[in-house]
Formats: structure tokens, sequence, C-alpha cells
């Protein structure tokens, strides 16, 4: 076999890194057991089981996916973590290709051909604003993929040197069946929260009567053809527990609103993992079972962080409906409040005489796409010396850390963006705190009112900036939850009511005047 | 290899995952859900055994030939949209 990875991330390597030590030895590793791989070697007969080098070369692509996810823990570091991963993953898919009797290479060929250019075109074309949906919409093709290895292993068991005979072990019919019932739940979910995303499908809730005693007996029923599917391996017990994990997936998501999506984004992450991993089990692969376990903690430490972020329970998102009620009866009374309008010029006088200034983006910038005239602003009044910040909330946006993905296409340095805990304590000395796009994540209402449905929701502290501009398309729309912000009546508030680009607009060409 | 070593590895990997995970900055979210959903498209492994067998049960066969399409869009479409996404965060210019 004529190539050796070590290469490609032994020169990644060579950038300077303080772990540049281990960084180093691992692919290293990688390539000295692929150069084990030996075509005689290679020749191992098949009936033996997979030679040795392939293990350990799944083995290898494992380690270098789990350091295309260490590679994350820094900007600096990121773009060679992700090299790591597609190293791991031509690894796996050359040892599979090398260790099997493949009995024509054109159709794989063409197969692989087809995906990837169009997997390519989309990856290229895609507008950042977008990436909610195509991340859902990628989910559900690994979900789908999940089910389609698992039939196609039940159909063939022999390929896949599970079955003695015509029969199929236990052992593996259970993680067959498990991994083409969590694959299609991935799936038919995955579409769901795409078309919700997407705008294809309405985001508000559609709650079914007797929904949740329907998706557990559901889920029952296929945990016991599951376990049924041990004794009897018909066709029509793999085919109605793949059926019927279509049908949960789908129940599960529609009652669960647009607000909650950021969690079942994450969520459905997981489950994409788990499907991996359940098919790794099936097959014996340690490639498959360490990236499922990995990309499924991942999906579930996400989902964490996001329903810690709302101060809901996981639970409570999974069983939906959040949004479905317009409840708080008390914010139709409150909202003939006086409040302060302001303009461009007022934002652009205060801004450009302030000292700090923290910008607060949320999903309505990204909607407005005003990303870039956001960072054109804040670029000339750090020519003026004013220290500009951005505050980022965690569920800011449609999906974890939708928003520095913005702001980094708008070529805002990623070291003048902040997280919620790092930047709170600064409103105190901001002069000014400038929302854009943003509503729930600054309504006092998290922290005072018990009635609300975002109490205890961690919010900034903008209240206590000097001045708080407010940009908002009108006084009529509330942010996603459905609530009343008390920072619109504040005294120090001015509320800039326009399209959050228009505004920006306006503001740098006030501020170049 | 064993139930059991299987099994192992697959719990060691939950723990190796929950560490790595948790070190991951959350301004790199969105990149760690590409690239998670690129790598769990390893899957392709199951998908091209499928695919390589004979025609002798067509159904098989094309089912892992779709299933090799449909991971391969995520593969490279999840990598190529992580690394478009990772070139551009960028540190200030100084």
């Amino acid at each position: 076999m004529n190539f050796s990875p070590s290469v490609i991330p032994a020169k990644a390597g060579i950038q300077n890194d303080k772990r540049s030590a281990l960084w180093r030895w691992i692919p290293a590793f990688a390539g000295m057991t692929m150069l084990a791989a030996t075509p005689a070697n290679a020749a191992t007969d098949q009936a033996a089981g997979t030679p040795a080098w392939a293990l350990i070369a799944y083995l290898a692509s494992g380690v270098l996916f789990i350091l295309a996810l260490r590679g994350l823990s820094s900007p600096a570091s990121s773009r060679r973590g992700n090299r790591f991963g597609m190293v791991g993953m031509l690894i796996a898919v050359v040892t599979t290709l090398v260790t099997h009797d493949i009995a024509s290479l054109p159709e794989i060929a063409g197969a692989i051909a087809i995906g990837g250019t169009v997997g390519f075109i989309i990856a290229r074309r895609i507008a950042m604003t977008d990436m909610p949906q195509l991340v859902a919409a990628f989910h559900s093709l690994v979900g789908m993929a999940a089910v389609l290895v698992a039939a196609a292993a039940f159909l063939n068991p022999g390929a896949f040197g599970i079955a003695e005979g015509g029969v199929i072990n236990p052992v593996s019919r259970v993680e067959m069946g498990l991994g083409s019932a969590i694959g299609a739940i991935t799936f038919s979910g995955s579409v769901i929260a795409f078309l919700k995303l997407s705008g294809k499908m309405s985001g508000a809730p559609i709650i079914l009567p007797l929904r949740h005693f329907i998706n557990l007996g559901t889920i029952a029923v296929i945990l016991g053809l599951c376990g049924y599917f041990t004794i009897d391996q018909s066709p029509w017990v793999f085919w109605t527990i793949t059926a019927l994990a279509f049908v949960v997936g789908f129940l599960l998501i529609i009652p669960i609103g647009g607000a909650d999506m950021p969690v079942v984004v994450s969520m459905l992450n997981s489950y994409s993992g788990w499907a991996a991993a359940a098919m790794g089990f099936t097959l014996s692969n340690t490639a498959m079972i360490i990236t499922g376990a990995l990309v499924g903690s991942s999906g579930a430490i996400l989902s964490y962080i996001m329903c810690r972020a709302m101060n809901r329970s996981f639970i409570s998102v999974i069983a939906g409906g959040f949004g479905a009620d317009d409840s708080s009866g008390g914010a139709a009374a409150k909202t003939d409040r006086p409040w302060k309008a302001g303009s461009a010029d007022d934002a652009a006088f205060m801004m450009s005489n302030a000292e700090n200034v923290i910008i607060i983006p949320g999903y309505g910038m990204a909607v407005a796409q005003a990303q870039h005239a956001l960072r054109e602003m804040s670029d000339i009044l750090k020519e003026q010396g004013v220290n500009v910040k951005y505050a980022i909330h965690p569920v800011a946006g449609r999906m974890p850390g939708h928003m520095n993905v913005l702001l980094a296409e708008a070529n805002v340095p990623y070291d003048e963006v902040f997280e919620l805990e790092d930047i709170n304590s600064d409103f105190a000395q901001a002069d000014v705190a400038f929302i854009i796009g943003a509503n729930d994540v600054v309504n006092p209402a998290a922290k005072t009112d018990k009635s609300s449905p975002i109490y205890g929701m961690p919010v900034f502290d903008v209240d206590k900036a000097k001045t708080i501009f407010f940009i908002k398309r009108s006084m009529g729309g509330v942010g996603y939850a459905g609530v009343d912000n008390d920072v619109f009546y504040m005294d120090q508030t001015m509320m800039l009511l326009s399209d959050a680009k228009k505004m920006c607009e306006e503001i740098v060409k006030s501020l170049q005047h | 290899m064993d139930f059991i070593s299987i099994l192992s590895i697959f719990v060691l990997a939950c723990f190796v995952g929950y560490y790595v995970v948790w070190s991951v900055t959350p301004a790199l979210h969105t990149p760690l859900m590409a690239v998670t959903n690129a790598i769990s498209s390893v899957i392709i492994v199951g998908a091209l055994i499928a695919a390589a067998t004979t025609w002798d049960t067509p159904a098989a066969k094309w089912l892992g030939l779709v299933g090799v399409v449909l991971a391969s869009v995520n593969i490279f479409g999840g990598f190529a949209v992580t690394e478009r996404m990772l070139a551009m965060y960028k540190k200030k210019e100084r």
C-alpha cells in the first residue's frame, strides 16, 4: 500500500504548540501502524477474522477522532484537529476496503464520488446563517445510513461475519435492532428539526392528545421487539422495529417549539453517535465504537449546556409544548408603559463618547444579516478609542455557538467575543450596552419575576450599564419565550426601532460625519 | 473480539468523550457539531462492507451503496464546512 498518512499530521504538527509533544507523537503512532499494513499482511484470510493490523488501524482512526475534538479546545489548534479527523476517516475507509473482498470497485468509487461532490458543494455554498438546518440535515443522513447498514447486515449477515449458517448471533440481533431504531429516530427527528429550523414548517409546537402515553408506549414496544428479536429472527420483527422508530422520531420532535430547537439539534447529534456506536458493536469495529461514544457524549453535553442556560430540565424540553400557551397575562397589561425612542444619531453620539461598549447580538442579528454592518460600526468606534466587546449568551442563535460563527464570518476577532460568565461583571463599568436582535437573554424578569416562564435563566445584567440601546423591529413583538421585557421601559434605555442591518448602517454613516 | 472487550472500549471512550468535549471552547460549539457529524459518518465502514459484496443479495448491496452515498455526503460536507468555519476564526491583528 503506497500511502503514508503520517506525513500529513506530522507536517501540521510543525506549527508551534505547547502540547506539541503529544500532538506529534500520536499521529506518528498512527503512521507506524499504517506502515505495518503491508500487502502481505493484508492478504490474511477473510474467514480467519480481521487481521491484527486492521484492528490497530481502526484504533488509530478512533484516536485521531479524539484528537480532532481535542483540537477544538482553542481556535488556534482547531484546524489541525480537523485534519486529524480527515486522516482518521481516510484510514478507516482504506482499511475497510483493503480487508474485504471487493466484488467491484467502480460502484463504490462512484457512490463515494456522488456523495462527496454533493456534500462538498453544499458545504461551499451554505450561508452561515443556515448552519443549524444544515447540521440537522446532516444528522438525518447519518441516521438513515445507520438504518441502511443495519438493514444490509440483516439481509446479508454472512458478509458482516455475524451469522453461522444463516442464523444471526442473538447479541448481534439486539445491536442491529437498536442501531436501526436509533438511526430511524435520528432520521425522522432530524427531518422535522430541519423543516422547523428552515421555516418550511411552522416552529409552533404541535400537541397531540395522549402524546406522552403514545411515545413511551411505542418506545416500550420497540425495546420489547428488540428483546423478542433474539429468539425469532423473522424479517417482520426487524422491519417493525425500524418502522415504529421512524414514527417515534417524528412524534418526539413535532411537539417541540422552535425556541427549543438548539437542544433538539444537540440531542439528535447525540443520537446519531449512539446509532454509530450500536452499529460498531454489530461489526466489532473500534473506530465506530470510539466515534459513537465521542459523538454521543458530545451531543449530550451540548444539550445539557443549552438546558442549563435556559434553566430548564432536559425532560421538560423533550416533553415539548414550550411556547404553546401564551400565558403571562401580566404582560398584556404592561405594554402601555412609556418608553423612549432613540435615533441612529443618538446612538452614534453616545457610543463615540463612551469608554466601554458591550454589544449583545442575538438571533435577530442573524436574520437581518447585520453582522458585517455591526463589525464596521465597532471598527469605527475602536478607531476612536472606544473599548468594544461582544457578549454571547449560550442560547443566542439557533444552535450552540451559532453567534460566534456569524461574528467570525464578519471578521470579528475571537478574542473580543466573551461568554456570559466572563463578561457579566463588566456591565457595571459599561457606558453603553448595545442589544441587537436579542431579547430574552437580557430580560431581568429571569432574575426577579417568579411567575415568568424564563425565571431562573442566567441573563446579562444590562440594567447595570449607564445607557442601553435596544435595536428591535417594533414594540409589538416579544422574544421567543413570549414575555415582555422591563429593559424596554427603563430610564436609561433608548429603543432603536428599525431593521438591525439598516440601523447599524445608519449609525456607521452618522459616526463618519 | 468478544462482547466484554468491546463494551470496555465503549465505556472508556464515553469517559474520554466526556472530558474532551468539556474542554471544547463554547465559541467553537457549532464547528464541534459539524465535525462530530462528519466523524459519526464512520458508519460508512458498515456501508462499504455491504457494498463490497457480490450481487448475490442485490437488496443488501443496494442498501450498502446508498449508505455509502449518504455517508460520503456527510463526510465531505461535514469536514469541508468545519474547515470553512474554522478558517474564519481570527485573532486580533496587533
